[in-house]
């Protein structure tokens, strides 16, 4: 601790930081731009000038920038002193000088830094009567809308966008009143993170392409706190609606999680949720005058023979109360048995194995990596972002050495360069992360597992052999053991349990020699961990008891099994049935086949629990109330069995459901039930300056219908409620007086970059014991090998998701359907100079086009899983190949 | 027999002229307010938009007598009906000529007193049954008031009552004949003056149903024909003060014989009544706290003062 | 209390005063140009649409009785899909007028709006768009702004430089 004094106050605050931390963390408002939480202090913008004092004694002082001045026992600055004030004033006059005359047709406007600043610093009139610069925007592709006029050259966009997520394709360019930035030449941005330069930028040179499409002011913005259901990282977003449509997805900190940022498939990748083929009715297949709805409960009442189909993609809650009007005995996990069983492995090794599994923040702390078969850059995004941070933590090291500042950005990236710690891959194929890492290692499963068994003895104490892989084994082994706390990040990406296991075997080695050491895996979906924890029987059972028991009747929950399954095997199944119920949000190849259609909402309309990678179990809410029949799926299982007319509360069922799973017993205290309240009022989900409300519906009918209630959470659907700062499990928007923009995050958290006040949200349900146990020896089949070419699947973070796909922007984006082969496969097989190829699937012949990719090993193909062409396809198989 | 037919010509008489004048003074109000603010006021129905008193009587005829689902429901039917039975029963004691009084009681004064007591039950049940908070703070708000300056209203009446030394209303207007009872009791008469205002909770002292803070209070539910009640109450309460005044104070029907003694009676009523208007076109409602301290505080002394020194006098001279 | 007397007086003297009130609608009152009577959506020079759907106005509007969605046509132009006043709510008083960077939405000398169906006194976007500039001539928004959006070259707005070359080495 430091005592500090700012304004003949004294202050104890922790040490290692710089005063404009100090004074932010303590609630005062002082200016900045260049600073960010995430990636400290260059002192560039000069915008949070302060004066220094030597001593009580000395009275001028000097003007010094606050974020780069350490915070150290007796440092004694002033805000208040007019000089300071001035000279911040004088500041953001001369850096907006050339800043055009845009906020009405500025996106940022209203959530602007720059606005929020002006006002702040009290400069409020524009003196400068000459012209202004101005220059050429760029076309940035669908995600990322340019303006460079706007810009006030902080330049937060490059280092976060080359320095921190190591994007290639974009930069500062030419000199003096010139400075721009942007790329080369126009074009799309290709890193994964684009998009956080929305909210990078203090102003409004980068902004929401997609949010421009049907923009809206955020002070118009019905918004509930929500989890991105795009894949299993669970990052924590605020999910904003108006006119009954979803509007945009920001992130929404949580320390724990994915703190300031998001991928670009969870900001963009919301739109299918306004999609057209959005089921909206509840619907009966031949079609009389009945309510269809009253059908279906007779239908379930009359107690046949049920089985009911969960996903991975429907939250806790909906999963168990399928379970619940099925039984037991007749709940299955609608995804293929291998990939369940899979989930379940990452499950289970992850509770028993007895190594850690760092939260998303926590990976950011690790001083060595080793990735194992597992393509994060696609699979979870936000975990590689994190380990591009964990990869500089070693080098920084030496910049601490020199006794450089731990928020001393410019002069740690001065020492480190592009120097990055012990980062290993091992791989079927090169990856994103392979640019940063030490030495990385390319195999078909087989190959990866022994390096995996390889290094397992390296680490436990015997030298291997002289070969290749060997020397890899040990090269690893040796920097692994070097460092002090060694992280192992694996996946379901290869969709090889054997490949699981040998990732838990490393990272159980590496504990019992004593180090710190954590293992990370990446599952399929956002609640792959949820299902397996809710547990199910497998999908092949469940086609053999529709074989078996023809009057079936299926209720199918959030699964496109034609996804799933293929469309084949998907067909047949649902003839086999004698009814066919589905709970479903979106139209699909398999909806026309149901006999009764519940519309589910997506994360948008519904509310529920999910259980990301790590085991945190998460809570999101529904951000507004649809206009049609769309609602919750456990509320409509609810409903089903129920006699009211409505479903019963979320905490109900939430309560019930611990009953029946005690590892869920935490999640009661997961956020405030329904009955909580501030005072005596709620949270609204609407900002106090939302506009409006008696105008919106006008044109249906003059007389304003009353609003929704929402008797699920402790969120209103209206702007009535509580509007200082909400509990940190339910925050619905960040806003602070003075501060509209993003950066109001700051008043939220105990100290800005940390925690926020009263904890980061999420419970995480599964903690490492001391304990090392569990077996890891493989107890299933192995694939029969019937075929030269093994088949893994490539995943692409554009296009390898459901749902996702779906959204416009991201459609935009998703890259051909190739089958990937190295040159000197295609030379072996004599095909060469091919332009497409043919591979057998289940007595199949399916043709791809050939992409050419030399880091493949000979005997692999890589197929995009998820893809059109590629739904259905079990990954892996064996193959043989053709041209054609 | 023909004493009785006279005796129910009378009351008839009364029953339809108070409730007549009551009705007219929708218009007389709404008129001298617009002139003594410099406007028309109404002037659309009729010459001089004298029909104006119809119109409104139609239209509150022909409103819709609504009763909200959450009051409770016999309360609020009764209360409107209890301030016109309290006050159109106080008419009966009134004389307007000599002989033409329905009830010529010797204790006219208590009766008229516990009457206008009664007055005030029809604010809190309304209040009460309205179950409504506005409702309910205009109605605790008229209860106090109500009871408060009926204290000082009846003893500022007994100044009178010593001086004429009987309640019966003839006698006392007969008492009157050599000087009205304005001049020895002037302070008894400003005190019943404001106590009449407050008794009958008009502007300035509207405190009950203070539209700036409390939507209508006590009848913020009322609508149709009950709210026309409390609204024809009011000027029922009016006329009956004016008349109170007049019989008390300025000698009752007394005056030069050139005019018939009811002429006398009315044309003193009327000014009265338009000095009930003059006040609401002229002041600003106080706060509820000072009409309390001002009535507790001032008036209150200067009753018992008044009792007493009147009190000393008469017995001195007797 | 004196005080109140006098005040008694004073009102009761009124009385033999002139009558100041108009005998509308024989005889109509001079309203001047900034009274706040309807509201309207006036266009720019060009003939173009002032609005540029900034949502100011309907973020001003004490009673919430302006909704409105942005849209943009192919250059990239803002104006508003919908807008909608819903004036049995509106209570005149001119903040969005006020709150207007553009001088779109103007309040006009005309109160005689009253309908028999609530209905009808919702106005959409045909309803309040003129044809002219309303009280403010010669204003164009896109002119003084940064943003082209094809009503002008990058750089080509009042007080604006031509776009910088990033290439040129010239100091």
């Amino acid at each position: 601790m430091a005592k500090v004094i700012i304004d003949n106050v004294e202050y104890e605050v922790p040490d290692g930081k710089n005063m404009l931390e100090v004074c932010l963390s303590l609630g005062m408002d002082l200016t900045y731009f260049c600073w960010h939480p995430a990636m400290h202090s260059v002192g560039a913008c000069r915008q949070c000038a302060v004066i220094q004092y030597r001593d009580e004694n000395d009275t001028r002082g000097k003007i010094v920038m606050s974020c780069m001045v350490d915070a150290v026992n007796g440092t004694r600055i002033s805000l208040q002193d007019q000089k300071g004030k001035d000279f911040r004033a004088g500041n953001i006059e001369s850096l907006m000088l050339n800043h055009p005359h845009d906020c009405p047709v500025c996106d940022e406007g209203g959530e602007c830094h720059l606005q929020d600043m002006t006002v702040m610093s009290g400069h409020n009139y524009r003196r400068y009567r000459f012209n202004k610069r101005t220059h050429v925007n760029q076309d940035l592709g669908p995600f990322v809308y340019h303006e460079m006029n706007r810009c006030i050259q902080c330049y937060r966009c490059v280092r976060f966008y080359n320095d921190y997520a190591g994007g290639k394709d974009f930069g500062v360019f030419a000199s003096s009143g010139r400075v721009y930035f942007g790329r080369s030449e126009s074009g799309t941005l290709e890193n994964e993170f684009s998009g956080n330069l929305v909210e990078i930028c203090p102003t409004g040179v980068f902004t929401d392409k997609t949010l421009r499409k049907h923009y809206t002011r955020k002070w118009d913005l019905t918004s509930a706190p929500s989890i991105c259901h795009q894949c299993s990282v669970g990052c924590n977003t605020l999910a904003s609606e108006r006119y009954g449509g979803l509007r945009r997805i920001l992130s929404r900190y949580n320390g724990d999680v994915n703190g300031y940022f998001l991928c670009d498939r969870g900001r963009f990748g919301y739109e299918y949720v306004n999609d057209d083929k959005r089921l909206t009715k509840v619907a009966q297949k031949a079609t009389s005058d009945t309510d269809a709805f009253a059908s279906v409960k007779n239908l379930v009442g009359s107690k046949p023979r049920m089985i009911g189909i969960g996903s991975p993609r429907a939250s806790l809650e909906s999963n168990f109360m399928l379970k619940q009007l099925v039984g037991e005995e007749n709940f299955y996990q609608g995804i293929p048995q291998h990939e369940a069983q899979l989930a379940e492995t990452a499950f289970n090794l992850l509770r028993t194995v007895g190594v850690k599994t760092p939260s998303l923040s926590e990976i950011e702390t690790y001083d060595a990596v080793l990735v194992l078969g597992e393509d994060v850059t696609n699979t979870a995004p936000m975990i590689a972002l994190a380990l591009r941070q964990a990869a500089k933590n070693q080098p920084r090291e030496e910049a601490y050495k020199l006794k450089i500042q731990k928020w001393n950005d410019a002069a740690i990236r001065e020492v480190v360069q592009d120097r990055t710690g012990p980062f290993y891959t091992a791989t079927p194929c090169s990856t994103k992360l392979d640019e940063i890492a030490t030495q990385k290692f390319t195999g078909d499963t087989n190959h990866l597992l022994a390096l995996s068994d390889k290094i397992i003895a390296a680490i436990a104490g015997s030298q291997g052999g002289n070969d290749n892989t060997d020397a890899y084994a040990n090269d690893v082994a040796k920097a692994l053991l070097s460092c002090k706390k060694p992280l192992v990040v694996s996946g379901t990406g290869m969709m090889s349990k054997e490949i699981l296991l040998a990732a838990a075997g490393i990272a159980r080695a590496l504990k019992v020699s004593g180090k710190e050491a954590g293992l990370t895996f990446a599952v399929p979906e956002v609640n792959s961990m949820g299902l397996a924890l809710i547990g199910g029987k497998y999908w092949d059972e469940a086609v053999a008891r529709v074989q078996s028991e023809k009057d079936t009747i299926a209720i199918v929950m959030e699964t496109n099994l034609a996804y799933r399954f293929g469309k084949k095997n998907a067909e047949s199944f649902l003839k086999n049935c004698k009814q066919v119920v589905m709970i479903d949000s979106l139209e699909n190849e398999t909806t026309a086949f149901a006999d009764f259609i519940l519309p589910a909402g997506t994360f948008a309309e519904s509310t529920g629990t999910v259980i990301n990678n790590e085991g945190r179990a998460q809570r999101f809410y529904e951000v507004f109330v649809p206009k049609n029949e769309i609602r919750s799926s456990w509320a409509w299982i609810d409903q089903l069995t129920h006699s009211k007319e409505s479903a019963r509360h979320f905490d109900t069922i939430v309560e019930e459901m611990i009953a029946h799973y005690p590892i869920l017993e935490k999640i009661r205290d997961l956020a405030p039930d329904a009955n909580s309240r501030i005072g005596t009022q709620k949270i609204p989900r609407e900002t106090h300056r939302y506009s409006g409300r008696t105008a919106m519906n006008a044109n249906i009918s003059v007389h304003e219908p009353k609003p929704p209630l929402d008797e699920d959470s402790p969120l209103t659907y209206t702007m009535e409620g509580y509007h200082g700062k909400a509990p940190s499990k339910a925050i619905p928007y960040f806003w602070s007086p003075g501060w509209n923009s993003l950066q109001s995050i700051n008043k939220y958290q105990i100290e800005v970059g940390g925690p926020l006040h009263g904890g980061n949200p999420g419970i995480r349900l599964i903690e490492a014991g001391d304990n090392t146990g569990g077996d890891l020896k493989n107890t299933g089949s192995n694939k029969t090998n019937n075929g030269t070419f093994e088949v893994l699947p490539s995943h692409h973070i554009f296009g390898g998701d459901e749902l996702s796909a779906k959204s416009a922007p991201l459609a935009t984006r998703i890259p051909d359907t190739t089958v990937s082969i190295s040159s000197s496969a295609l030379q072996r097989s004599g095909i060469e100079g091919a332009e497409s190829l043919s591979i057998n699937y289940d007595g199949e012949a399916h043709s791809f086009k050939i992409k050419i990719d030399n880091s493949l090993p000979d005997n692999v193909l890589m197929l995009p899983k998820g893809f059109n062409e590629t739904k259905g396809l079990l990954f892996p198989f064996f193959t043989e190949i053709s041209k054609g | 027999m023909n004493e009785i037919l006279v005796q129910i010509l009378i009351i008839v008489g009364v029953l339809l002229g108070t409730v007549t004048i009551a009705a007219g003074l929708i218009y007389v109000e709404r008129k001298m307010l617009a002139v003594w603010q410099q406007r028309s006021g109404p002037n659309r129905v009729g010459p001089f938009g004298i029909f104006q008193v119809l119109a409104d009587m139609v239209k509150i005829f022909f409103k819709e007598d609504w009763i909200p689902p959450f009051v409770d429901k016999k309360v609020f039917i009764i209360a409107p009906t209890i301030i016109m039975l309290s006050i159109l029963m106080s008419f009966s004691i009134v004389p307007f000529a000599p002989g033409i009084v329905i009830a010529d009681l010797n204790i006219g004064l208590l009766f008229f007193l516990a009457m206008s007591s009664l007055g005030a039950y029809t604010i809190v049940l309304a209040g009460w049954a309205s179950n409504n908070k506005y409702s309910l703070l205009g109605g605790m708000r008229g209860a106090a008031q109500m009871i408060s300056y009926e204290v000082f209203m009846g003893l500022s009446l007994m100044g009178v009552v010593i001086q004429v030394g009987s309640f019966n209303m003839t006698d006392i207007v007969n008492a009157q004949k050599g000087l009205w009872f304005v001049v020895p009791q002037f302070v008894g008469f400003i005190i019943f003056l404001i106590a009449g205002v407050a008794e009958t909770h008009r502007l300035p002292f509207d405190l009950p149903e203070a539209e700036s803070e409390l939507i209508a209070g006590f009848h913020s539910e009322y609508s149709g024909m009950k709210f026309g009640m409390f609204f024809v109450g009011e000027y029922l309460g009016i006329t009956l003060v004016s008349c109170m005044i007049t019989i008390l104070f300025f000698g009752g029907w007394l005056g030069p014989s050139f005019l018939p003694p009811i002429v006398w009676f009315l044309i003193k009523m009327f000014a009265f009544i338009l000095f009930f208007v003059l006040l609401r076109a002229a002041l600003a409602r106080p706060r509820y706290d000072q009409l309390m301290s001002f009535g507790w505080k001032l008036l209150l002394p200067l009753a018992l003062l008044n009792v007493l020194i009147t009190g000393a006098v008469v017995l001195s001279n007797a | 209390m004196l005080s109140n007397v006098r005040t008694l007086w004073m009102v009761f003297l009124k009385m033999f005063k002139k009558k100041v009130t108009i005998q509308y609608p024989e005889k109509k009152a001079y309203l001047p140009p900034r009274w706040r009577g309807r509201i309207i959506l006036s266009r720019d020079p060009d003939h173009n649409e002032r609005c540029v759907a900034c949502y100011l106005c309907a973020a001003a509007c004490p009673v919430d009785c302006i909704s409105l969605q942005a849209t943009e046509d192919e250059n990239g132009r803002r104006y508003p899909e919908f807008f909608r006043i819903n004036f049995s709510r509106c209570i005149f008083c001119g903040l969005c007028e006020d709150a207007c960077p553009t001088y779109a939405i103007q309040l006009t000398p005309d109160f005689e709006m009253g309908e028999y169906n609530r209905q009808n006194l919702v106005y959409e976007k045909e309803d309040l768009l003129i044809d002219g500039m309303g009280k403010y001539h010669g204003y164009s928004f896109y002119q003084q702004a940064g943003v082209a959006v094809g009503v002008k070259p990058k750089g080509g707005g009042e007080k604006e430089d031509p776009p910088v070359d990033v290439r040129t080495l010239l100091p």
